[in-house]
C-alpha cells in the first residue's frame, strides 16, 4: 500500500507524521519511507539512515553536432521550452531550460542532435533501523524538482509492504508527482485560516488525482474550529487530532523521534493506521466522500 | 527604482507570511506581492479588494481530435511523460501528466493532435488597507508556477514604479525549486525566515546556497527563537560565519497565531506584544540594510 503524507501549507507536520508512523509500524511490518520533498528533504534528520546506495537523477539534454547541423531551425521551432535557439545558422542550447522531451533529437532532419544525460539531483537509499529509507535531493539552482520527485516516487514499485511517501508542500508539479497513484493521501493541516485555505487546495488536488484522502489536524488548541467544520461539510474524515504541546515541538526541534519519547502518541498513531486501513478497504465513513 | 525585498524560508511554515503581514503594516510607500502562487495566504491577513482580475496562461496541452486518429500509436511511443494511452483504438491524453512539449503533435502523421492554451491560473491587482497588492492563484495541479511568480513580480514592480513606491515586499514560496528561483533572481535582498529546529537549519543552509548561486544579498530572521536557544546560537554563528546578518529574533508568542485566526497582521492585533516589538525592530534593521545597498 502506498500512503502519501501531504499538505498544502508547509510546516504543518508532514515529515513528523511520516517518520513516526514509519518507525512505529516498522516494528510489526515491512515499511519503506520515501522522502519526495526533494527541494528540502528533512526525514533523514530524524531517521539518521545508514546510506548504502546513491545514484544520480539525470535528464536527457540535447547536444548538437555542429558538423551535421544545417541551421534550419527545426529544433528551435519544436522546442516548447526555449531550450534551443538557432542564431546565424548555429544551434545554441540552454540545458537548464530543457525538460527532456526529446523532440529536438527526434525531429532534426540531419540527425545532428543527440541527447546526453545531465545530472539534476541524486537519490540516496539506506536503512534506518527496520525502515527502508529513500530520498531525493535536487541540485541547488536546478529548477526541475518534479522529475527528481518522480524518480524517487517510482522506486515505490520495487517495495513490498507499506510505503509511506513524504510529499513536498503546495499543490503543483512535484506534489502531483508524489501523490499520483497513491492508495491513500493523508493531509496534515493546522487549525488556522492558513491551514484551512491550503487544505482546501490540497483536497482539490487529491480529488483531481482521484486519490482518497483523510485529514490529520496538528497543533489543536492553537487556532479555531474552521478546519473541523470544513471537513464535516465536505465529508472528509478527520482521522487524528494532535494537541499542541510544547514538549512535542521541542522534541521535533532537536530532531527527536516522538514515538520513542511519548507513549501516548504510539497509541494514537497505531489507531490512525487502523483507520487508514479501513478507509482504503472501503468500509470507512469517508469512503463516500470522493 | 523600487527595491525588492523577498521573504523566503526554504522550509515551509516558519512564519514568512506573518512576517510579510507585519511588514505590510509597518512599511510606507510599498507594493505587496504574494509570490507563493501554489498556496497563497497573504490575502487572508490583508483582505485585498480586487481591482483587476486577469487569466494566466503559459502552457499548452495536447488535444486529440479522435475522428482523425488512426490508432498508429506513434504519439504514445514518443511521449516521455506517459501522458498518452489508447482507449478503443483512439489515443487519449492525461492532462495532468502532459508536459505540453508538443512532440506528439509534431509526430502524428494525420495531424490529429493540436496544442491548445491552458488557462492555468489567475492574477489580481488589488487594494488593501496597507497599500496595493499583486497576487495570484495557480489552478490545481497546474504547471508553470515559475512563470506566474515572474509575472506577479513584474506587475508589482511596474506598479511600484508608477506610484513612486520605495519597496516591493514579496511573500515567497517554500523550497528551492522553480518558483523560488523565479522569485529570487535579482531581488535586492532576500530575508530568510528560519526556526531553531534541525529541519529549519538544514533548509536554511540550502536556501542560502541558492541565494549565493544567484548572487543575491541575504539577511536572516529566527522565528520562535526561544524554542531552542542552543540551536538559535548555532544559526547565529552559522550566519555570522558566512556574512549574513541576523536582523530579527522573534519569540514564540501565541499572538502570532491569534492574529492569523483574526485575519489581520500581527501589528493590528497586538501592536505592543513581544513578537510585534521584535517585528518592528526587524523592519528597522531591514530598512537600514536596504538603504546601505
Amino acid at each position: 500500500m502506498i500512503l502519501t503524507v501531504a499538505s498544502g501549507k508547509g510546516g504543518t507536520g508532514k515529515t513528523t507524521l511520516a517518520v513516526n508512523m514509519a518507525l512505529l509500524l516498522a516494528e510489526t511490518m515491512p515499511v519503506a519511507l520515501l522522502d519526495c520533498d526533494v527541494e528540502e528533504p528533512n526525514a533523514h534528520l530524524f531517521l539518521h539512515p545508514a546510506i548504502d546506495a546513491c545514484e544520480p537523477v539525470t535528464l536527457p539534454t540535447p547536444v548538437v553536432d555542429e558538423e551535421r547541423c544545417c541551421g534550419c531551425g527545426k529544433c528551435a521551432a519544436v522546442c516548447a521550452f526555449n531550450a534551443i535557439l538557432v542564431l546565424g545558422g548555429r544551434a545554441l542550447t540552454f540545458p537548464e531550460l530543457c525538460h527532456g522531451c526529446g523532440g529536438c533529437a527526434l525531429l532534426c532532419p540531419e540527425g545532428a542532435v543527440t541527447e546526453e544525460p545531465r545530472g539534476i539531483g541524486v537519490i540516496e537509499a539506506g536503512w534506518a533501523e527496520k525502515v527502508r529509507f529513500l530520498h531525493g535531493r535536487v541540485d541547488i539552482g536546478a529548477p526541475l524538482a518534479a522529475p527528481v520527485a518522480a524518480a524517487v516516487r517510482k522506486r515505490a514499485q520495487e517495495r513490498q509492504g507499506l510505503i509511506i511517501v513524504d510529499a513536498p508542500p503546495g499543490t503543483s508539479c512535484p506534489v502531483v508527482a508524489a501523490v499520483k497513484d497513491s492508495d491513500y493521501c493523508l493531509l496534515v493541516t493546522e487549525p488556522t485560516p492558513f491551514g484551512l485555505h491550503d487544505l482546501q487546495l490540497a483536497v482539490g488536488m487529491a480529488r483531481e488525482l482521484q486519490v482518497p484522502c483523510g485529514v490529520v489536524v496538528n497543533r489543536v488548541g492553537l487556532g479555531d474550529q474552521q478546519v473541523a467544520a470544513y471537513c464535516a461539510s465536505e465529508g472528509i474524515p478527520i482521522l487524528l487530532e494532535i494537541p499542541f504541546d510544547r514538549r512535542y515541538a521541542e522534541c521535533y526541534a532537536r530532531g527527536g523521534q516522538l514515538v520513542r519519547e511519548f507513549p501516548e502518541l504510539r497509541d494514537k498513531l497505531r489507531k490512525l493506521w487502523l483507520r487508514i486501513r479501513m478507509e482504503v478497504e472501503g468500509d470507512g465513513p469517508g469512503a463516500a466522500g470522493h | 527604482m523600487a527595491q525588492e525585498l523577498l521573504v523566503i524560508s526554504g522550509k515551509g511554515g516558519t512564519g514568512k507570511t506573518s512576517v510579510v503581514g507585519a511588514f505590510a503594516a509597518l512599511a510606507e510607500h510599498k507594493v505587496l506581492a504574494d509570490c507563493d502562487v501554489d498556496a497563497a495566504d497573504l490575502h487572508l491577513l490583508l483582505s485585498p479588494k480586487v481591482r483587476e482580475a486577469h487569466d494566466f496562461s503559459a502552457s499548452k496541452e495536447a488535444l486529440i481530435h479522435g475522428e482523425h486518429c488512426i490508432g498508429c500509436e506513434r504519439c504514445i511511443v514518443v511521449c516521455r511523460f506517459d501522458a498518452l494511452s489508447m482507449v478503443d483504438g483512439v489515443a487519449i491524453v492525461d492532462p495532468i501528466a502532459c508536459e505540453g512539449c508538443g512532440v506528439c503533435a509534431h509526430i502524428c502523421p494525420e495531424g490529429a493532435i493540436t496544442m491548445e492554451d491552458v488557462i492555468s491560473g489567475n492574477w489580481y491587482l488589488s487594494e488593501t488597507k496597507y497599500g496595493p497588492m499583486v497576487h495570484a492563484e495557480l489552478g490545481i495541479a497546474q504547471e508553470n508556477s515559475g512563470k506566474l511568480v515572474a509575472l506577479v513580480r513584474r506587475e508589482a514592480k511596474k506598479l511600484a514604479q508608477r506610484a513612486g513606491c520605495k519597496y516591493v515586499i514579496i511573500d515567497g514560496p517554500p523550497g528551492i525549486g522553480c518558483p523560488v528561483i523565479s522569485a529570487i533572481a535579482q531581488v535586492d535582498l532576500a530575508l530568510i525566515v528560519s526556526e531553531p529546529t534541525a529541519a529549519g537549519i538544514h533548509d536554511l543552509e540550502r536556501v542560502l546556497a541558492l541565494a549565493d548561486h544567484f548572487g543575491v544579498e541575504t539577511a536572516a530572521a529566527i522565528n520562535k527563537y526561544d524554542l531552542d536557544l542552543a540551536r538559535t546560537d548555532q544559526i547565529e554563528e552559522y550566519c555570522r560565519g558566512r556574512g549574513t546578518p541576523v536582523v530579527g529574533k522573534i519569540p514564540f508568542d501565541e499572538a502570532v497565531v491569534k492574529a492569523v485566526v483574526e485575519g489581520v497582521p500581527l501589528m493590528a492585533y497586538d501592536p505592543d506584544g513581544q513578537a510585534a516589538q521584535e517585528m518592528r525592530t526587524m523592519w528597522m534593521n531591514v530598512v537600514e540594510y536596504l538603504d546601505a545597498l
